[in-house]
């Protein structure tokens, strides 16, 4: 199938299976912090490699990333995205510690970067199971691999499988965020299908392929 | 002296090419790996970001040939002499292949940073084209920018001080 051109129908899937991943993610954010946490309705966008990288601020930009590869029936990749700001701030809530900081002069902060990743992995775990348990296809998630480096850098590792398919990857994105202090934090929700994924994920939900 | 220097832009499995006072960049590469081939005589240089090592991995009917190291750098060579470059001139300076995730299931696709630079490393010495610098392999991501006027490619990553190779 040509993962270009997708009928309204095929993208309201994917867009459902974000907003499901979302919603229980949120859930589980807003227990970890014991605050409200709002969800975006999610978009799905067919972007370029280099249009990927500026739906979040450009190839250069500097971001925390919670990476979890997915094998099983449907392989694909998930990021959980913040900035270096938005995840300090999400440190600072769960350990109650407002000085910490992420990266220091003598590199990153041990103690920080597992709370990240733990977070991360809470997050990812919970936005991945209610994917799973929605399309009722067997989905085993990597160990949470933590990046803070370059946008474009991160990305394009989970665009490999694609890239050997396409020039276009299919982005579902979805953004969480809590904005009851004055700095909020957003995080954003990349899922990245493998090209053969797609046909597994509609078949599962009761789509066609091609209408 | 009023001089604004143009500095051209490469996307992802991209390439292009340029002549002094222009300067090339390409940002974010992690796995990917930014070639740079130079004619310092002529001040011309092309740049090339190249995300797969070989078109032979492709699984499309039109493959996009800037985006595998074996179609990418024929093309940037080609595209250098186009414009003037003389081709027993032109050199190489190259730099990315990291490994941005450490993965430990043995999935080949994950290694793809070390198997960019040897694949690029290769058709360099089949095309004869020496490799004058080189910052390779590592795990952090690479923006990189080069001025034909003085051969420097300059390196940086996140939190590091900006290298010239």
């Amino acid at each position: 199938m040509n993962i270009s051109q997708l009928t309204s129908v095929q993208k309201d899937v994917l867009r459902e299976i974000g907003n499901i991943g979302a919603g229980n993610a949120a859930t589980s954010m807003s227990k970890l912090l014991d605050k409200k946490i709002d969800m975006q309705v999610p978009s799905v966008n067919i972007v370029s490699y280099d249009e990927m990288m500026d739906l979040i601020g450009g190839p250069e930009e500097l971001i925390v990333a919670v990476f979890f590869r997915i094998q099983g029936e449907a392989p694909g990749s998930v990021y959980l995205i913040l900035s270096i700001e938005e995840a300090e701030l999400l440190i600072n809530q769960i350990t109650g510690d407002q000085m910490i900081s992420l990266i220091s002069e003598e590199g990153p902060d041990e103690l920080a970067v597992s709370v990240i990743q733990e977070a991360g992995n809470i997050l990812t775990g919970s936005y991945l199971s209610a994917l799973s348990d929605f399309t009722s296809i067997n989905m085993q998630p990597s160990v949470p691999l933590l990046s803070m480096d370059m946008a474009g850098a991160i990305l394009t590792a989970g665009l490999l499988e694609i890239s050997q398919v396409t020039d276009f990857a299919i982005v579902i994105d979805t953004k969480i965020s809590h904005t009851d202090s004055k700095r909020g934090i957003q995080g954003n929700f990349f899922l990245l299908p493998d090209p053969e994924s797609f046909h597994k994920i509609f078949l599962a939900l009761g789509v066609t392929d091609n209408e | 002296m009023n001089d604004v220097q143009t500095i051209v832009k490469v996307g992802i499995a991209d390439l292009n090419v340029i002549k002094a006072p222009e300067l090339i960049r390409t940002a974010g590469l992690g796995s990917c790996v930014g070639v740079v081939l130079y004619d310092q005589t002529n001040q011309i240089a092309g740049l090339s970001h190249i995300l797969l090592p070989d078109s032979s991995l492709a699984k499309q009917e039109n493959i996009n040939k800037y985006k595998y190291a074996d179609t990418a750098i024929p093309l940037l060579l080609e595209q250098m002499v186009g414009i003037g470059a003389r081709k027993s001139l032109i050199k190489a300076k190259i730099a990315g292949g990291a490994q941005m995730f450490q993965f430990s299931s043995n999935s080949d696709i994950m290694r793809i940073g070390p198997r960019n630079s040897d694949a690029v490393l290769e058709i360099l010495k089949k095309l004869k084209v020496p490799v004058i610098a080189a910052d390779i392999g590592g795990s952090s991501g690479r923006t990189i920018e080069f001025d034909p006027r003085t051969s420097m490619l300059k390196i940086r990553k996140v939190n590091k001080e900006e290298i010239y190779i």
